[in-house]
């Protein structure tokens, strides 16, 4: 079966720095894969040239059999990939509800067609009590822990009814508890059908939850397959313990 | 054949000192918009502060009007601290730098432009200096002192802000804000104070380049305004930040804007400026140099 | 209340006003409301893409000055009543309001602002180049003393008067209503979180350059009755700053998340003005708006609506 994302030889650089190198990935459909590597080896830009917010300049990538080269975000996230960001960025001046009625009114009805205005805030409500945010509906984003913030982003990413949902170091700065809250929301939406690629840098976190895992050093993969083989490869002890 | 070569030559020359002056104008806004981020564009009104300055010191007391700019810089400096103050309270602190920054700057742009006109009137005003009236000449080129001695002034002053930028703690630090505030902090330098000096500094720049610009032609309240084109043409053209591209970027419409006058007519001068901003930001916005 | 309730609202009240200044027989409260109107409509038009979208214009006069010289050109090539000169006002207008998103709207909030100032100065530089439309020695508009309408024959400044308010009265219809529809949430999303937005499927260049067409759309028709207006037109007074300055510090007076604030901040400071152009010069008007721009910026960013909002969310919460 063909794989539901393929990143063949992408490369970027940033005047004189390469921030990825001929980086090659490929998902399957229903996968969980995590992604993890030092500071600076180049995660982030990965996500973000897989998502088009930045376009690369070498490499293609391939997204549920069509060619992504060319579409801006906006037209990708309509193909069913999804993102959160690494530091949280609600839309400040608007209800958590509002938050989550945007992908819902440009993205999801692109799919389903026009939704009457009813059912459009009866699955507000429901996303938002799939995340335990449904008594906050009103309230805006300002009010809300760094945890709950975090739960907003995925719920705004799964409103977009997405096949794909890249979560961008969901969990940087929990506590246990919080942690493994996100990664028991993380689970449920595998669980209905959603592809999912974990980045994050709390390793407990990413071996429980990845069936395969990745590594990235200085913008070259180094590693990919089984969480516990990947852990003991030689090269991958070295990037993160140094020589 | 041989006049229009010569008419050339001295609308490239006529260009280059007009460059230089151009650049001591744009110093501030590099600094500003280009280190710091932060779109003043109600640079030009203190230039028309600056001008207005040395206009009134050098009326009633005779003295050079590059003189009095250098003893207002502490002023203008000051000047500059207290409002970073004020937009970093109110604005980067919040986030909210974007509308109401750029709001607040066109209000100060306003509120300066207007002042000038109620205690000044609208007439245009001109200072007295030894050099304003002769020309050097060599062969058929012509220098007017009246254009040699700001460009001159002018280059000095770029000099000098090179050497601080990447000589002292203090400058480089202020090329460093503009990289990695995170780094600085680390260095045991509070950004913020190095932000307020940096954009004092950036004032301090207008009150020379005021003198300057009375020196070159008579000023009245609005004249500011044709500025901010060039101002941030220059700045775009000449890569965000970098003194040495705002430099060459400032000569380069020097010389567009001094041929284009003399071979079409003053008229059409500010389109050429502008012009050329909207097609650098259309299509090149990291600028000739940038980054 | 649906948009068509709201519009008949509008019209109702509209015809109110009119009627009674027409049987007060006040003919300067015309001159003045006009010019009142003329910042309701284009406040506005600015606070579509300023407001909504967080994009700010500052080559407002070059809007309006193009529709008020699209009007001139008409008047020397071939006078067209003036209703049809707004309308192709509007399309001028709005087919270069598309151009100007188009090359500028890939660039960063600051950029953006910049690009729109050197618009406007270039398109000025044009104008007073171009001789057919007078240059920057001006051209004379000739207008008729009176204008039939249903009979009734009404002075010429009554009938800018109605036209502008029709003008303006599109320009709030339009506003509020979308502010109502998914494409105000679009646009709030973009002035939120443009990244963000675009990574949840929002089309941000498509809609802002909506935006910007339908904001340049605006303001031009608000621009080409002008020329009529005031009789003698220099390129100098229809690119005026003034109208920057004011379609800014307006919205952001009266408020910029709705569509009310900027009626509200067109209305007050336009009469604030009138009063100080007559009491003591327009000089010191312009430093007041100056000032209270630069107040209003500081310290209640969300303008005098968001003040009252403020109040009546405290005076609930008791």
């Amino acid at each position: 079966m063909s794989p539901l994302l393929h990143v063949s030889n992408i490369s970027k650089r940033f005047g004189g720095f390469v921030a990825l190198d001929g980086i090659e990935l490929e998902v399957q459909q229903g996968e969980r894969l995590g992604l993890i590597g030092p500071n600076g080896s180049g995660k982030s830009t990965l996500v973000n040239c897989i998502c088009g917010t930045l376009q690369n300049e070498q490499g293609a990538v391939h997204f549920d059999g069509a060619a992504m080269d060319g579409l801006a975000a906006h037209q990708r996230t309509h193909r069913g990939l999804a993102r959160t960001f690494q530091l949280p960025r609600p839309f400040h001046s608007m209800t958590l509800a509002d938050n989550i009625r945007i992908p819902m009114l440009f993205t999801a009805h692109k799919r389903s067609g026009p939704l009457h205005a009813d059912s459009v805030d009866a699955r507000c409500v429901e996303l938002l009590r799939l995340v335990g945010l449904h008594d906050k509906a009103r309230q805006m984003p300002r009010d809300l822990t760094q945890v709950e913030m975090r739960k907003l982003e995925l719920a705004r990413a799964v409103a977009a009814e997405p096949k794909l949902l890249i979560a961008d170091e969901s969990m940087a700065g929990l506590s246990h508890s919080e942690i493994d809250d996100i990664l028991a929301l993380l689970r449920q939406l595998n669980e209905r059908g959603i592809t999912i690629i974990l980045i994050e840098h709390i390793m407990s976190a990413v071996m429980s939850f990845s069936q395969r895992l990745a590594v990235l050093v200085t913008g070259k993969k180094i590693a990919d397959g089984k969480p516990e083989d990947v852990v003991r490869n030689p090269e991958v002890v070295r990037a993160y313990l140094g020589e | 054949m041989d006049l229009q070569v010569e008419l050339l030559i001295n609308a490239v020359v006529a260009g280059l000192l007009l460059g230089g002056f151009y650049a001591a104008v744009t110093a501030g806004v590099s600094i500003s918009f280009g280190m710091l981020d932060i779109v003043n564009i109600a640079h030009p009104a203190f230039i028309s502060l600056g001008s207005y300055i040395a206009y009134i010191v050098n009326i009633q007391f005779g003295v050079d009007p590059i003189v009095v700019s250098i003893v207002m810089l502490p002023a203008f400096y000051l000047l500059g601290d207290a409002i970073y103050r004020v937009y970093y309270l109110s604005f980067e602190k919040r986030g909210q730098e974007s509308l109401r920054g750029l709001a607040f700057f066109f209000g100060l742009l306003f509120v300066t432009e207007v002042t000038l006109i109620l205690t000044f009137g609208v007439d245009y005003r001109y200072v007295e200096a030894s050099y304003i009236g002769p020309s050097l000449h060599l062969g058929y080129v012509d220098f007017p002192l009246r254009m040699l001695v700001p460009c001159v002034t002018a280059l000095v002053m770029f000099g000098a802000l090179h050497l601080f930028v990447t000589r002292t703690f203090t400058g480089r630090a202020i090329m460093a804000v503009s990289q990695d505030q995170l780094a600085l902090q680390l260095m045991a330098a509070d950004p913020i104070r190095i932000k307020r000096i940096a954009f004092g500094i950036s004032i301090a720049t207008t009150a020379i380049a005021g003198a300057l610009l009375i020196i070159i032609q008579p000023v009245e309240p609005s004249v500011g305004r044709e500025y901010i084109g060039r101002v941030f043409a220059i700045c775009v053209l000449g890569g965000l930040g970098s003194l040495p591209g705002t430099l060459i970027a400032a000569m380069l419409l020097g010389v567009m804007e001094s041929i284009t006058a003399t071979f079409y007519g003053p008229s059409w001068a500010p389109a050429v400026s502008f012009g050329f901003l909207l097609l650098t930001l259309a299509f090149r916005p990291a600028g000739l140099f940038g980054r | 209340m649906s948009t068509f309730k709201f519009t008949l609202v509008c019209l109702l009240v509209g015809a109110v006003v009119f009627v009674g200044g027409h049987l007060f027989g006040v003919g300067y409260l015309f001159f003045a409301g006009y010019t009142i109107l003329q910042f309701v409509a284009l406040s506005s038009a600015w606070n579509i893409l300023g407001g909504y979208c967080g994009y700010v214009n500052f080559g407002s006069a070059a809007f309006f000055g193009l529709g008020a010289y699209t009007t001139v050109f008409f008047y020397k090539f071939f006078p067209l009543p003036i209703p049809v000169l707004i309308v192709i006002a509007a399309i001028v207008c709005g087919v270069v309001g598309f151009g100007m998103g188009y090359l500028t709207l890939r660039l960063r909030g600051a950029f953006f602002a910049i690009a729109t100032l050197a618009m406007a100065v270039v398109l000025q530089t044009l104008v007073v180049n171009w001789d057919y439309v007078g240059g920057s020695r001006g051209a004379y508009i000739v207008r008729d003393e009176t204008v039939p309408i249903f009979g009734f024959s009404i002075e010429y400044i009554e009938y800018l008067f109605l036209l502008m308010m029709a003008v303006s009265i599109i320009a709030i219809v339009i506003s509020r209503t979308i502010a109502r529809t998914q494409l105000g949430f679009g646009f709030a999303s973009i002035r939120d979180d443009e990244l963000a937005a675009e990574a949840t499927g929002v089309p941000t260049l498509r809609l802002k350059l909506i935006a910007t067409t339908l904001s340049g759309a605006l303001m031009g028709m608000a621009g080409a009755p002008f020329p009529y207006y005031i009789g003698y037109l220099q390129p100098a007074s229809a690119f005026g700053l003034e109208y920057g300055v004011n379609s800014i510090a307006m919205p952001i007076i009266g408020g910029t998340t709705s569509w009310i604030g900027p009626v509200v901040g067109a209305i007050l400071l336009g009469s604030l003005q009138q009063i100080a152009t007559v009491t003591i010069s327009s000089a010191v008007n312009l430093l007041i708006v100056g000032l209270l721009l630069v107040a209003f910026v500081v310290i209640a960013p969300n303008g005098l609506v968001g003040l009252v909002q403020d109040r009546i969310k405290a005076w609930r919460r008791k």
